[in-house]
């Protein structure tokens, strides 16, 4: 066992506990997007940083990353903490608007306004469609491409995957628009969340735009052609 | 060549090689790194090798071509011994006469350089003030070696740390010595290399460690690296076999920036000969001790100089770093542990080895020992690779040994540290260069990219410039990171287009914080640095920028207009340059610019020797 | 972005099969295949080969090293010297380090683009000339530096450009600039 302070409380935890797991076990909560049970943690959001160490020190770390260590004293909701979670939200909602768990997670940050120049993206780069796809599916038909600005999420060559069995894993996982294409009516298909979009689906000519990577679609069954 | 089985072979070899240079013959040397050969060095070694020949003077005339010695900004220059005449800027014409003025034991005066304020001839290269104000441990070597001939590394003193080490047979020795030197890592960081050599050995060999020299030397800005693997590939392969016989490593790694093809070439060169010779593979030199080292290629990513990332590249995954801990001393490549250093730190180990860590401790300042090499470069007089003691001040390199401005326009900052740095300003150029003070006033020591920026860099600009950078080599794992530099370009962007406010001011404070807090690695953590460094000394560019919407130092395009003032004398010059003809005006009779047509390229003020275009 | 290979006629097929010798890939993953940074290697040969990376040789590669498609394509993505389109014939290289930035390296691209008259990552209709860009080739202290062909050009300015391309046809293909001595190049050969 592991002994850490969290927020003041003294606790023991399992070797090999990542802090997100060890503060969960304990109550407290830490906002995340790109973790999932059952999925290895990635640390790409950012969303669930905590602060670590004492005086000039402190540092936020990843808390679904970092490993429980013997004396840590963790901080899960410092000041610190919620000002960086709060630029990462207004980051979020300034790329991503659409999204209803982005939206939600804003709301309960009381993050009410973006500052930078608004943008339509349907993609946060979280990775879980990824990681979903090959650890539970093992699949593999998806994954990361390019870097920086110009990194995305999809097929090698951008061609319909030998590998892909159209489980739709991909798609349920995703914080970005959780809801599309539960609905293959148009006027169900609007979840809210992609209200900026056209229902993805539905507009046979706007598939090619969408983050799907299905042909046809298992929930609409749509086809591209 | 012949593979040597025990160090008494070693000591024969090695006499053999010494007595080969006994016969002293003037020589003359050719710096003929990358930068050399683009400056015109391979002309000069064809018309030397061609004139030698010629005049039946091969043999009394010796020519040695070896890397980058550091004073580009004379290249292609060439230098004679014994005495170290040095010419600058040779002209391939000049050859025979300087050929012959060195049979007669002359020296050609109206070649020479000239010290710009006294006029007095500096015939010796330590005549110059670029180079008699350095203390040039591992840079000196580099003149005095053919790199691709191990012969003359050894001739030199080469291998003899490695042979030292092998004598005293204790592994423990060679980390004390390490230890006791202070050597600190020259990557940028500045962890004590001893310390990571005990904490490797330490570490449980069961299948196997790793040793790497980190040779992806991204920082734009900065080559030293480049200059040593080129100039004296040798050097690092001596100092990772004495590295691994110190922590019980039989693998090593040398990860190598693909941009660099001149020193890969070398190093390959080098290995081979190691491994013919018997100084690298099984049972070296008959000590049982085995350790090789193979070559790995970057392919153009600077994230992967960060060692977690590093180590994926080498795996062959994509160059995303990962969370420490557990660090790369415990599970690096393939889960084995992995020690990592720069190619400079391996550079001195041989150093440190052959003249015992105290007299390398006493070299610098308290906790940073030895020299460090900076490469000194942008708007300088003497560009060039510079080595320094630790604790000199940035005045006395920029000032004395860089020689002050490279034109009329004052220098205002200098720029450290590559992408993860920042810019110090000239009030603060007291300050001695060393890992703590670059940290307190907002940079970073980095890899020792130096880049000297004058009244005419916009710092609005520079940060721009980095952010830019980043962007694109950002991973892009991080959201903070890659949306957090994207968001940085934009709003630095705007500013430098005029449309910024003051709350983008602000808001780009806020957002650089951020990004610099709650990013995993350590590209994330210092990419605010520039933008941050530049809001602290010069947020009065910024001010300009936004309030007035004038770049004072003339460089955002979206603010600046050309002129021709009453100066111009009607050369025609800027005429001619003026990529699109927009620049009219007679022979003699001041011209003018048509700014409809005019995309401010800035070429007709390059030209100008008049002084006469304003921006 | 989605394109179906089965959309593809026999004949694009054929093309796409005869661009690309498998024997010469074989040879060149089993040189490398399983070493320490092995997959880098492979992809780099290959992309010397080839001049870029065809989708064909990163399906063999896949295969033969057992390394996922997925994860070779993010590789070949992730790094920028790897290219997934074939080249043009020369390659302008223009380096944007902090040092030729500070010379004026921005004004230099801009200028290529012009001359060339298309933008950085591309390459010209003729297939002459491909335009990139290189965040610092280490020869900083007599930038700006652009290179073409592996041939480096020195302290460029924008009045330099022209004449640059105009000589491009007469540069050696060879970047004969990097050999060094006999031994050197015995070395390269062998």
């Amino acid at each position: 066992m592991v002994n850490l302070s969290i927020n003041g409380l003294n606790v023991s935890v399992e070797e090999g506990s990542s802090l997100l797991e060890a503060a969960k076990y304990f109550g407290f909560p830490i906002p995340t997007l790109c973790h999932m049970d059952g999925l290895s943690p990635y640390g790409a959001c950012r969303l669930c940083v905590v602060e670590i160490g004492e005086g000039p020190k402190a540092k936020l770390v990843s808390s679904c990353t970092y490993p429980a260590e013997e004396g840590l004293k963790v901080r899960t909701a410092s000041a610190r903490v919620l000002k960086a979670r709060k630029m990462i939200l207004e980051l979020l909602l300034a790329s991503c608007p659409q999204s209803k768990t982005i939206q939600d997670l804003a709301s309960a940050y009381g993050v009410h306004r973006q500052r930078f120049r608004q943008e339509h993206e349907d993609c946060i780069l979280c990775g879980l469609c990824v990681r979903m796809c090959e650890e539970q599916m093992m699949a593999k038909a998806i994954g990361f491409r390019g870097r920086g600005e110009n990194r995305s999420i999809g097929t090698p060559f951008d061609i319909k995957s030998d590998v892909c069995r159209l489980c739709g894993g991909c798609m349920y996982v995703c914080p970005a628009c959780r809801l599309r294409c539960t609905y293959n009516e148009p006027e169900k298909a609007i979840c809210g969340a992609c209200a900026n979009l056209s229902p993805p689906c539905i507009e046979k000519e706007q598939f090619e735009d969408m983050m799907c990577f299905m042909d046809p679609c298992v929930a609409c069954e749509i086809k591209k052609d | 060549m012949e593979k040597l089985n025990f160090i008494e072979q070693f000591r024969t070899f090695r006499r053999n090689c010494l007595s080969q240079g006994d016969s002293v013959v003037p020589t003359i040397v050719v710096p003929a790194g990358t930068c050399g050969r683009a400056s015109g060095a391979n002309e000069l070694i064809r018309v030397i090798e061609q004139e030698l020949a010629d005049k039946g003077l091969t043999e009394k005339i010796g020519l040695r071509v070896t890397g980058c010695h550091g004073f580009c900004e004379m290249e292609p220059y060439i230098l004679i011994e014994p005495e170290q005449t040095f010419y600058p800027k040779v002209d391939p014409a000049e050859i025979p006469n300087i050929i012959e003025a060195v049979v007669r034991g002359d020296v050609l005066e109206d070649l020479l350089l000239k010290d710009s304020e006294s006029g007095r001839i500096m015939q010796k290269q330590d005549d110059l003030p670029f180079f008699n104000k350095q203390v040039r441990t591992i840079l000196s070597r580099n003149e005095r070696i053919d790199p691709v001939s191990i012969e003359s590394y050894i001739s030199i003193g080469g291998y003899s740390a490695m042979v030292k080490v092998f004598e005293n047979g204790d592994p423990k020795w060679v980390i004390s010595e390490v230890k006791a030197s202070g050597l600190r890592g020259r990557g940028g960081a500045g962890f004590l290399t001893g310390l990571k050599w005990k904490m490797l050995a330490e570490q449980p060999n069961g299948h196997g460690k790793f040793l790497v020299c980190n040779a992806d030397e991204g920082d734009p800005g900065a080559y030293m690296d480049r200059s040593v693997l080129e100039g004296n590939p040798h050097s690092i392969i001596e100092g990772m076999i004495i590295g691994a016989y110190g922590t019980g490593v039989t693998e090593g790694i040398l990860y190598v920036r693909n941009e660099y093809p001149l020193a890969i070439k070398h190093f390959n060169i080098a290995l081979r000969q190691a491994r013919e010779i018997g100084f690298l593979g099984e049972d070296i030199l008959g000590t049982g001790f085995s350790f090789d080292i193979s070559l790995v290629k970057g392919a153009g990513a600077f994230v992967c100089g960060e060692e977690t990332a590093l180590i994926r590249s080498i795996e062959g995954k994509m160059g995303e770093p990962r969370q420490r801990p557990p660090f790369p001393i415990q599970k690096g490549i393939y889960g084995k542990p992995t020690a990592i250093n720069n190619v400079e730190t391996w550079a001195n180990i041989p150093v440190i080895i052959e003249g015992g860590a105290e007299a390398f401790a006493k070299i610098g300042t308290k906790n940073n020992h030895g020299t460090k090499i900076f490469s000194l470069v942008g708007k300088i007089k003497n560009t060039g690779l510079v080595e320094i003691p630790m604790g000199m001040t940035i005045k006395e390199i920029v000032y004395k040994i860089g020689g002050g401005p490279a034109g009329k326009s004052e220098i205002k900052a200098v720029q450290t540290g590559g992408p993860s740095g920042g810019c110090i300003p000239a009030n603060k150029f007291d300050i001695s260069i060393d890992y703590d003070s670059l940290t307190e006033v907002g940079s970073i020591m980095g890899s020792g990219g130096m880049i000297v920026m004058d009244k005419n860099t916009c710092m609005v600009d520079v940060a721009k410039y980095f952010m830019n950078f980043l962007k694109d080599e950002s991973c892009g794992k991080c959201y903070t990171c890659r949306k957090g530099t994207q968001r940085m370009y934009e709003i630095l962007d705007d500013i430098s287009k005029g449309k910024g406010t003051s709350a983008h001011l602000r808001l780009l404070d806020e957002l650089a914080h951020v990004v610099k807090d709650t990013t995993m690695c350590g590209l994330g953590q210092t990419a605010s640095n520039p933008v941050l460094s530049t809001l602290r000394y010069f947020k009065d560019e910024y001010i300009e920028h936004i309030e007035k919407k004038r770049c004072p130092a003339g460089v955002c395009k979206e603010l600046i207009s050309y002129s021709i003032n009453e100066n111009c004398v009607g050369c025609r010059a800027c005429v001619k340059a003026c990529p699109e003809g927009a620049i009219s005006g007679e022979k003699k009779q001041r011209h003018f610019i048509d700014t409809g047509k005019c995309i401010k390229c800035g070429a007709c003020r390059n030209v100008c020797k008049f002084e006469a275009v304003d921006v | 972005m989605i394109r179906d290979t089965e959309a593809l006629s026999s004949e694009e097929k054929d093309c796409l099969q005869e661009s690309v010798n498998s024997k010469d890939i074989l040879g060149i993953i089993e040189t490398h295949n399983g070493k320490l940074g092995g997959l880098m290697a492979i992809l780099g040969d290959i992309q010397t080969e080839y001049g870029y990376l065809p989708e064909q040789a990163l399906r063999m590669a896949a295969d033969e090293t057992g390394c996922s498609l997925v994860d070779l394509y993010g590789v070949a993505t992730f790094y920028h010297s790897f290219r997934l389109e074939p080249q043009g014939k020369h390659r302008v290289c223009i380096c944007l380090g902090t040092a030729c930035h500070v010379r004026g390296a921005a004004t230099i691209v801009e200028e290529f683009e012009r001359q060339l008259g298309i933008k950085v990552g591309q390459t010209t209709s003729d297939g002459e000339f491909t335009l990139e860009t290189v965040n610092c080739l280490g020869a900083c202290a007599i930038g700006p530096i652009v290179t073409v062909d592996g041939h480096y050009f020195s302290k460029v300015d924008i009045t330099k450009v022209k004449s640059i391309l105009e000589k491009v046809p007469d540069l050696k293909k060879v970047p004969a600039g990097l050999l060094q001595n006999e031994e050197a190049k015995a070395a390269v050969s062998g």
